[in-house]
């Protein structure tokens, strides 16, 4: 069972490194969004503090529902989605592997970006080590709600914004907890209860996704 | 009954626009959900009729 | 009695069901309207702290409870669906969801008309207005959903999904808008103002919230009619019933 799991996470690791283009779009995307805000909003360093974890977190939200849309799409064009359905293999092992992978492509190269784009908004030190740690704890929740969301619109048209309508409400907790915790830190309360909450937040999607989208594939391919 | 006059009642002692703009709102949409919905079964009883005949020719 | 349940289950026997419960459902609404409007125009006293504004509550409160209430229903219908593949729970909460976005947007307007004069604010982002709003965004999520997807069996399964997702996740939004809120105090506002709540004015909220509810009820039969025709359109049933009229 691990071993189908990780050969599940090489196989969209390996695809993702021969499409360094793809990979490179959405860490630009996450990149540009930010840095369009001071442009937008004014420089006042105080302001850009203020607003600093809110930016960050609505980005990530955005860039990994930009890659989301693809998330499944490769697999199912190509019939090899098809082809894991059917094999022996639990479709909920598919389901995290796919989720995991999208992580490790997608979520992980935020959270070495993210420190630099702290330093534009004129983060301490210690607040860009909760923005990192928040994004750490965050991150996957969205990869794996996003799964959900990637599954139950395979191969629709205007997928995409489709996704996006359909997610971004279920996202609202993690956001909350996640740009929360800097806020907090920002304000002199500790990031910690916040956190907690967002890790929370994370186990329940854990134990809860997967299985919604391996149902939501079976739905999608039948 | 506590309005003397017509006019008193559709001023809502001042905040008449909030609450005849809420009123109103409620209406406008029921009505519309009404009127979309009575049409919307009239079309499909036609065209349902209409593919029947085509079976039938 | 399962017997009588299996009877209704059949979509059949119940769109005959449901064509005989409209009229009884829609004159309830309609008198229940008419009484609950008497009750909160003429029946109920000017609230000394709020002045007329308050009188919009009658329709704000049912609003908003309407729209839980509903997506409620369309949980439990999309559970028994997905659970024993029950054609007609599918359709149900097809038939439900347009009612349940319409009072979630009328909550939500009503509430900036009522929260103006009051708060001095059209919007605040108060744990229960912010939750509204991401309710109203699930109901237009799941629409959107719907009629993205051509294939009939699979709309109604990856709606259904979808919903009960959304039940799993309104909950845990709610609770976190209101620790956010708690973290932003600037923006809160006590929405417990009336605590002297007069018997009158809740029994006029009540009779109010009872019409709102027949009328969902008379609304979606005559959605769910409709979904039936189309459906079941190739069955000997539909082409005599459209024989005789």
């Amino acid at each position: 069972m691990l071993r189908f799991l990780i050969t599940v996470i090489r196989r969209d690791l390996l695809l993702a490194a021969r499409r360094k283009g793809d990979w490179l779009t959405s860490q630009f995307f996450f990149v540009m969004v930010v840095s369009m805000f001071p442009l937008g909003i004014g420089p006042e360093p105080e302001m850009l503090r203020r607003i600093a974890p809110g930016v960050v977190w609505v980005a990530a939200l955005l860039a990994s529902l930009l890659s989301l849309s693809r998330l499944f799409a490769d697999d199912h064009r190509d019939g090899s989605l098809e082809q894991m359905l059917l094999s022996p293999e639990p479709p909920v092992l598919l389901a995290l592997g796919k989720a995991l992978a999208h992580w490790l492509i997608y979520g992980v190269p935020l959270l070495v970006i993210a420190p630099v784009l702290g330093l534009q908004f004129g983060l301490q030190a210690d607040v860009i080590g909760v923005l990192m740690l928040s994004l750490l704890i965050g991150t996957p929740v969205l990869s794996l709600l996003g799964s959900v969301g990637a599954a139950l619109t395979l191969g629709l048209r205007g997928g995409g914004v489709l996704l996006t309508l359909l997610i971004l409400p279920l996202y609202v907790p993690a956001l909350i907890f996640g740009a929360g915790a800097v806020d907090a830190t920002l304000a002199g309360l500790g990031p910690e209860a916040n956190l907690s909450l967002l890790a929370a937040f994370a186990m329940l999607t854990l134990m809860v996704a997967p299985w919604v989208t391996a149902a939501a594939l079976r739905i999608s391919i039948e | 009954m506590h309005w003397a006059s017509w006019s008193e009642f559709w001023a809502m002692g001042g905040y008449g626009f909030y609450v005849w703009g809420s009123y109103g709102a409620l209406l406008l949409l029921m009505l519309v959900e009404i009127i979309l919905l009575v049409r919307g079964h009239k079309q499909t009883l036609t065209r349902i009729r209409r593919m029947k005949n085509w079976e039938q020719e | 009695m399962s017997f009588s349940i299996y009877k209704y289950a059949s979509p059949m026997t119940f769109y005959g069901l449901a064509g005989k419960m409209i009229p009884w459902f829609s004159w309830g609404a309609a008198i229940l309207a008419g009484l609950g409007l008497y009750i909160a125009f003429f029946m109920a006293p000017t609230d000394f702290q709020q002045g007329e504004a308050y009188r919009v509550i009658f329709i704000h409160v049912p609003a908003a409870w309407m729209s839980m209430f509903i997506y409620m229903v369309m949980a439990f219908w999309s559970a028994v669906g997905l659970a024993w593949n029950t054609r007609l729970s599918f359709m149900m909460s097809r038939a439900l969801a347009p009612t349940g976005a319409l009072f979630a947007f009328l909550s939500l307007w009503t509430g900036a008309m009522w929260g103006k004069p009051m708060w001095g604010a059209w919007w605040v982002w108060d744990a229960r207005l912010t939750s509204s709003l991401v309710l109203f965004f699930l109901y237009v999520g799941i629409i959107a959903l719907w009629s993205a997807i051509d294939d009939r069996r699979r709309g109604d399964k990856a709606g259904a999904l979808l919903i009960l997702v959304g039940a799993i996740n309104v909950p845990i939004i709610y609770f976190s808008v209101k620790w956010w809120n708690t973290l932003h105090q600037g923006a809160s506002v006590s929405l417990m103002q009336a605590p002297s709540m007069a018997a009158i004015m809740l029994m006029g909220m009540l009779v109010m919230a009872i019409a709102a509810w027949f009328y969902s009820i008379a609304v979606a039969m005559v959605r769910v009619r409709g979904i039936i025709l189309e459906r079941e359109r190739q069955t000997e049933w539909v082409k005599e019933l459209l024989e005789k009229n």
